[in-house]
């Protein structure tokens, strides 16, 4: 088959890998160079600490680097994963955390060395099992731990009132003023406001830019395959407040504008569209590869759009956007409670995975069926995660929802990072049944079994 | 036009040859730890029985876990392609099949010209198939027929409620040390697998007209606790075995 439009591989991607690599080595570093060093997760307000010179070691996408050890080491990935459960933690756990706690256990750092020594934890509790991690890591560590008790805004179809936001947004200002103070006294420093005025602004400028990346995927051809989206999406999960971050996600957003003006595909053979949903197997990805043979192209998921991704919910055209950062609202945080309202509006409001993790039903579903909308998706892959407690919620309430409206949906079961649970060869067939359910046929040969 | 298929699937490799869409042999040989063997003891069978030579086939088409043996195929498909092809070729009006092999479930539901719709796969496990029911007539020291019979003569239902084979032998046992009526636990055991199989048709959108296909769907038993799950008719295809077989032979003579 002919291909059916130009390709080229994006430039951003070497620099993505480069920042991701730095971002480690500066956790590695940071001990010796007198910084603060903090461990938590991904959806901690990780904005908090930037009033004091720090690196910070976010939880999940550590522990989704040490699954893909299976793949390059896998005597070492075998070795902290058993650390974790002589330890006593089950497999039924959440498997980031049981691979960061074997991590620590074994004293092993995975980018080199023995696991960073940490001066706290902090870690907000959007999902049940992440506050119990930190704590963990802390009896462990033997340092302190701040855990930051929040509930997300529902989402804005469910209709929930203002009154009921307000008492959530001012729960967190007070406990943002709280972290602030025990941070301080924990580690005997003072807390740098100008800086953590810089990283809310940051956090809200990179979460905003992602969520314009994703967007700009709608353009038939996707400029974008999800492989390549996961590359990029981690940045704002390991450092949305951090200036190189910020500047990243202009320049991607600037080369990406350039693919959609001038059809430039991520896959030249693109003829039908899919979205997953759920974190994939991190260390067996090569699936995508498979579907590109097909000519379709998985342009993106729920879960790596609406974790790094800011988005404002459009009453007028029942959508969801780019939530607009504070340069873009005309607004200018001047103080720390300036600073302080505007990151616990951003966090509950315009965050969709924990959204998703905390209210699932009618928004998510709601949310899948915009997604599935608006880029065009033809069919959808549902990573049945037994490693995701959180991401996994509700996920047969949209695959029934969308079913009944005609959208031809696969499941597989897996562990987003447990190589253990996942059969590759299985899933591999069941996407090539999925594809002739599609009408589809290769279009090129792409034989891994 | 003779067109050949072969499904390998995990437990028989099976082979029917079809002259001008209909059946004129087929051959069946046990999935052994050298499969092309396998392969050719049931090519040779399918080609004795019709009585031809190897060389007036016009097309091969080829499917199941084991297709990747053979490169030289006219059409490679996957089994849920298959089945709703062979489905389809008995009757047009069949809406959903339920293929319940030896280690996979699979519940489709198939468009009037043999298409799948959609499918649901058992995951990762036998419970839902005939490998289940295997591990159980051996706790039980039933051979298959007995252990199908003693079901069909079961006065009460009760549950099993392992999900896996091996807890849900530990469950038969315990149910036998307590002297529970072996026709009850048997039951209870196609109850299990029927159930999961409705799951999977539901999932899929059950509709009537539904055939039932797969080497375990010749266990009467297991059949009755279908169609009480289904709560509808269901049709155990003839040589419900070689169904993706033929499937798999009408779209190689079509391609």
């Amino acid at each position: 088959m002919e291909k059916k439009w130009k390709s080229s591989p994006v430039q951003c991607w070497g620099k993505a890998k480069e920042l991701r690599m730095k971002i480690y080595q500066e956790i590695k570093d940071a001990k010796a160079q007198g910084k603060v060093l903090i461990g938590g997760g991904a959806e901690s307000l990780i904005a908090i600490p930037t009033g004091f010179d720090h690196n910070i070691l976010v939880g999940e996408p550590y522990g989704a680097s040490i699954s893909y050890l299976y793949k390059d080491n896998p005597d070492l990935y075998f070795q902290i994963v058993e650390a974790a459960e002589h330890a006593g933690y089950p497999r039924d756990l959440c498997a980031y955390m049981r691979n960061y706690l074997g991590s620590v256990i074994l004293d092993k750092y995975i980018f080199g060395g023995h696991f960073p020594k940490l001066d706290f934890c902090l870690q907000a509790g959007f999902c049940d099992t992440h506050s119990k991690w930190y704590q963990a890591v802390s009896e462990i560590e033997k340092i302190p731990y701040f855990s930051l008790d929040l509930v997300p805004f529902d989402w804005e179809i469910a209709g929930e009132s203002e009154k009921t936001k307000q008492l959530k947004r001012d729960y967190i200002v007070s406990q943002i003023y709280e972290a602030i103070e025990w941070m301080e006294k924990t580690i005997g420093k003072k807390f740098d406001d100008e800086k953590f005025i810089q990283g809310v602004i940051n956090e809200s400028e990179s979460t905003s830019l992602w969520a314009k990346v994703c967007i700009l995927n709608r353009a038939i051809p996707a400029p974008l395959d999800e492989k390549t989206i996961l590359s990029f999406y981690i940045l704002a999960v390991l450092g949305r407040p951090r200036q190189d971050v910020v500047d990243f996600y202009k320049e991607l957003l600037a080369e990406v504008e350039d693919r959609v003006a001038n059809q430039i595909a991520a896959n030249p053979y693109e003829r039908a569209r899919v979205m997953t949903d759920s974190q994939p197997p991190w260390f067996a990805l090569d699936f995508f590869r498979l579907l590109e043979s097909y000519g379709v192209v998985s342009v993106g998921a729920h879960y790596s759009f609406g974790l790094s991704g800011g988005w404002e919910y459009d009453e007028a055209g029942k959508t969801w956007n780019a939530a607009r950062p504070p340069s873009e609202q005309g607004v200018e945080l001047k103080t720390r409670e300036d600073a302080a309202k505007w990151l616990a509006d951003w966090w509950l409001s315009t965050g969709t995975v924990c959204r998703g993790v905390r209210h699932s039903g009618i928004g998510k579903i709601q949310r899948m069926k915009d997604l599935v909308d608006k880029w065009h998706v033809d069919g959808l892959i549902v990573h049945l995660n037994r490693g995701c407690e959180g991401t996994s919620l509700g996920q047969m309430d949209f695959v029934q929802t969308l079913m009944k409206e005609g959208l031809p949906v696969m499941t597989f079961e897996g562990n987003h990072a447990d190589p253990r649970e996942y059969d590759e060869k299985r899933t591999f067939a069941r996407i090539e049944s999925f594809m002739e359910t599609m009408g589809l046929k290769q279009v090129y040969e792409y034989k891994k079994y | 036009m003779i067109a050949i298929g072969y499904d390998l699937g995990s437990a028989y490799s099976k082979v029917v040859i079809m002259k001008d869409g209909k059946v004129i042999g087929k051959g069946i040989a046990k999935t052994t730890m050298e499969p092309l063997e396998s392969v050719a003891a049931a090519r040779d069978a399918a080609l004795k029985e019709a009585g031809i030579d190897e060389k007036q086939i016009d097309k091969v088409g080829i499917t199941g876990s084991g297709r990747k043996l053979i490169k030289t195929a006219d059409v490679d498909t996957t089994d849920v392609s298959a089945d709703a092809a062979g489905v389809n070729y008995f009757d047009k009006e069949y809406k959903t099949a339920l293929d319940v092999g030896g280690e996979e479930a699979r519940a489709l539901k198939v468009s009037a010209d043999g298409k799948v719709i959609n499918f649901a796969v058992n995951d990762k496990c036998a419970a839902g198939a005939g490998a289940f029911v295997e591990a159980m007539t051996r706790a039980m020291q039933l051979t298959l027929e007995e252990f199908a019979s003693a079901s069909l003569e079961s006065t009460q239902k009760i549950p099993i409620n392992a999900q896996c084979a091996i807890f849900a032998e530990s469950e038969v046992v315990s149910l036998i040390s307590d002297e529970t009526p072996r026709q009850d636990i048997c039951r209870a055991v196609h109850d299990g697998i029927a159930e999961r199989l409705t799951s999977m048709a539901k999932r899929v959108g059950l509709e009537e007209k539904v055939a039932l296909i797969g080497g375990a769907v010749m266990n009467k038993g297991l059949v009755k606790s279908i169609k009480d799950g289904l709560g509808m008719e269901a049709t155990v295809l003839p040589d419900p075995l070689f169904v993706g077989a033929i499937g798999i032979a009408v779209l190689a003579a079509k391609s």
